[in-house]
């Protein structure tokens, strides 16, 4: 028998094996018998999967969501990239904005989700905003350090050779700022799913943050714990999608 | 030809450029040297507006300006009759090698894509890079970059290559291949000013010799007059400095 390609093979089993390790333990712990009424068998779990996929609520919690999530990212993530651009390639706004919005980032954003209610109520905008209002940050902050760290030798090369404005912008500042906006990109993702969870928890009559508010009342312990898997594995999702956004968009910097 | 004139230029309270006149005629390469501060690549970035002089008259074949007054026509008119090869050679990271040699063509000279890849990939081969077009720069080394950097500004046939310290950012092994390069570029006849520390090279290719210190021009003359006969007592002192501590190349 070849062991080195037998070996080889399981490779890929390897970084499993103490996920289903705590598996194996959380099923123990929870046999008949055990004090479980704190913490739900996998079995209990499963079921309830099983449960909410059949009756089509999982889906729609985690396509209402996705959905503040994904509002959320593009209404703050389009002005973090916006107001970015215009501070980094401006000196006059740069020297008026810059500054106040350095001084807002430092404001911890679930600090502001008392004045978002009394603003915006507790209904769909208030979460999207809290969403938008997070993730600006990281997006803004890395972009325009991205766009102030770039190459002067190569803007420099592109007036040398003769390229116009709108040239420099999208052949050197552009390319030359990606790296750093998918870096904020990737944090935003982060701050993204927190702040939803959050929101979500306020008053909601959907979603997967309702899901887990309405089980706590019920001790409905098997929903809740569901409720924290859904959020690990779309935030697991979301950051492959990060990573292979990552490797479209710049292969040329990797070897 | 290129002609400066009385050229000066103040940062701040240092005067980095204090009256200085060069002539290059055509076809002819001139080597600057001197050491570091003595105004030399200032005076490189002056010619190609990098840099705004304070003063003085700028002549580059039939376009002559005044450096403080040139419009924004005039100055892309002299960019166009020359060619930058930069010390940290300044590659699009995002570019393949022939991307890089194109872009001058098709953004600043708009001639056709399909003509402007064929000279791309004439000039690539001629600088020995044939079997690297689509290499990205991390894929090269400093001098396989260097080179592609010689072959983008060769490929717009301009009237004047202007060096700033091509080899300085080299490992030591590589700085023979790419001054061979700058040696066959200069063979082909094509005017070019050099600011760099090779003195084997400068001895070598220079029709003539320029020695700068503290912003102005010292001495100059043909190579085997400034290098075995030096007038001035500043370059004999620069130049034997130089010489004791200076590795050799074959090239």
């Amino acid at each position: 028998m070849d062991w080195k390609k037998t070996g080889n093979l399981l490779k890929p089993l390897v970084p499993w094996l103490i996920p289903a390790l705590i598996i194996i333990l959380w099923y123990l712990t929870t046999l008949p018998g055990m004090n479980n009424t704190l913490m739900p068998s996998p079995d209990k779990v499963l079921i309830r999967t099983v449960d909410m996929i059949g009756n089509g609520q999982l889906l729609e919690y985690i396509t209402v969501s996705a959905g503040r999530a994904g509002k959320g990212l593009l209404l703050g993530g389009l002005i973090g990239l916006l107001l970015a651009f215009m501070t980094g390639l401006n000196r006059g706004l740069d020297l008026t904005l810059n500054t106040t919005i350095q001084m807002l980032r430092t404001i911890p954003v679930l600090a502001a989700i008392s004045l978002m209610i009394i603003w915006f109520g507790i209904g769909e905008r208030v979460k999207v905003y809290m969403v938008a209002f997070g993730v600006f940050f990281p997006i803004y902050i890395n972009t325009y350090h991205g766009i102030k760290t770039i190459d002067k030798g190569l803007m420099e090369m592109g007036r040398v050779y003769g390229l116009s404005k709108v040239k420099i912008l999208t052949e050197i500042i552009l390319p030359g700022a990606l790296p750093s906006i998918l870096v904020g990109f990737k944090l935003s993702l982060g701050t993204m799913w927190l702040l939803l969870i959050a929101s979500e928890q306020i008053a909601t009559d959907a979603g997967i943050g309702y899901m887990a508010m309405s089980a706590r009342e019920l001790m409905q312990m098997d929903k809740i714990l569901l409720s924290i898997i859904l959020y690990a594995i779309l935030g697991k999702l979301s950051d492959a999608a990060a990573g292979f956004l990552d490797r479209k968009l710049i292969r040329w910097r990797e070897v | 030809m290129i002609e400066v004139k009385h050229v000066k230029k103040v940062f701040g309270k240092l005067e980095v450029l204090k009256d200085v006149s060069v002539e290059v005629k055509d076809g002819e390469v001139v080597v600057i040297l001197g050491p570091s501060g003595s105004g030399k690549t200032t005076l490189l970035r002056c010619i190609n507006f990098l840099e705004n002089a304070d003063s003085g008259e700028l002549t580059v074949g039939d376009i002559q300006v005044d450096f403080k007054k040139a419009s924004k026509k005039e100055i892309l008119a002299i960019r166009r009759k020359t060619s930058f090869v930069f010390q940290n050679y300044n590659l699009f990271a995002n570019k393949t090698a022939i991307e890089n040699v194109m872009e001058g063509l098709v953004t600043a000279r708009r001639i056709p894509k399909e003509i402007a890849q064929k000279r791309a990939k004439e000039a690539l081969n001629w600088v020995g890079l044939s079997d690297k077009y689509d290499y990205y720069p991390s894929q090269l080394s400093g001098g396989q970059q260097q080179r592609v950097g010689i072959a983008r500004a060769f490929v717009l046939d301009p009237e004047v290559i202007l060096f700033d310290e091509p080899t300085s950012a080299l490992d030591p092994e590589l700085v023979g291949e790419t001054l061979e390069i700058i040696k066959k570029v200069a063979e082909k006849g094509i005017t070019m000013i050099v600011v760099t520390h090779e003195m084997s090279f400068a001895q070598e290719v220079a029709d003539k010799v320029i020695f700068m210190d503290g912003g102005v021009v010292v001495e100059e003359g043909p190579p085997e007059e400034i290098f075995t006969n030096p007038k001035e007592e500043r370059t004999k002192q620069f130049l034997s400095r130089i010489i004791s501590l200076e590795p050799t190349y074959s090239i």
